[in-house]
């Protein structure tokens, strides 16, 4: 029973883990707009969560679609999950981070992670209401 | 806490700016001088940015790799009478080229603001996640 009561909040916490990672993946695209060489990375958010929820994959854990994978050398070690961005035009230090993109992605992550947020905070309150309701009348 | 990582990212990337910003000031304070302590024409300095791993793939700090000198020959102009004349007359000044300059400020400037910003909205963003399930 108490499992049942926090179900709905398993499936937040995990979209709230991925969104922070991906907060934070886009944080060092922005943060390298300047390297020479630095190729931008992305993340499939909806790939990864679906495995982040499943039984298979252990909790939080990323697994790699490789359509997207770019065989451009990188200094970056390999990490499951993450991509390459598609680069819109070519620089000549090499490096692939757009700007605009990358800006754009970090507002909307930013708006979504609010959004996860706000879904917990209402399940946690739904939940101390039904608790409360029947003893307060 | 992973999102505290964005911090360090984004702080090594304003620290690399600064220094950038550091580079670009010295080169336009120093675009008329005619010799430095050496005795040498003072030459233009740039940055080498490098990307910094912390811990994961994901966080991608940026660190200043080196301090190059642009060892172009500079400006000289005929100036006889000037005291670092050489025996020709002429009078080698900076190969700083202050347009070039300039637009590296300006570009630094705006990485700068740009980690900033990455920085209070990841901020804010703990600030919620510490206020989860009250009120």
């Amino acid at each position: 029973m108490q499992n049942r009561l926090t179900q709905a909040l398993d499936f937040q916490t995990q979209a709230l883990t991925l969104r922070a990672e991906r907060q934070r993946l886009i944080a060092s695209n922005i943060a390298n707009a300047d390297t020479p060489g630095y190729q931008a990375r992305e993340m499939d958010f909806a790939n990864a969560l679906r495995q982040a929820t499943g039984r298979t994959t252990p909790a939080g854990a990323l697994t790699a679609t490789h359509a997207a994978h770019d065989a451009a050398v990188t200094s970056l070690r390999e990490e499951p999950g993450l991509l390459y961005a598609r680069h819109s035009q070519d620089a000549v230090d090499r490096n692939t981070v757009d700007l605009d993109r990358e800006r754009a992605s970090f507002t909307d992550n930013t708006v979504k992670y609010e959004a996860t947020l706000r879904f917990i905070n209402g399940s946690v309150r739904s939940m101390l209401e039904a608790m409360k309701s029947h003893t307060q009348g | 806490m992973s999102m505290f990582k964005i911090f360090d990212v984004s702080g090594s990337a304003a620290s690399a700016q600064t220094q950038r910003l550091n580079v670009v000031a010295s080169n336009i304070a120093n675009a008329d001088t005619v010799a430095g302590p050496d005795g040498q024409a003072y030459k233009s300095r740039q940055v080498v940015f490098q990307t910094l791993l912390m811990g994961e793939a994901s966080s991608a700090g940026v660190q200043v790799s080196q301090v190059t000198e642009d060892q172009s020959l500079g400006r000289r102009v005929l100036d006889p009478k000037h005291p670092a004349a050489d025996e020709q007359g002429y009078v080698t000044y900076s190969n700083v080229n202050p347009i070039d300059e300039m637009v590296n400020m300006i570009s630094a400037s705006r990485s700068y603001q740009n980690n900033v910003e990455v920085m209070n909205t990841a901020k804010s963003l703990l600030l919620k996640t510490l206020q989860m399930g009250q009120s």
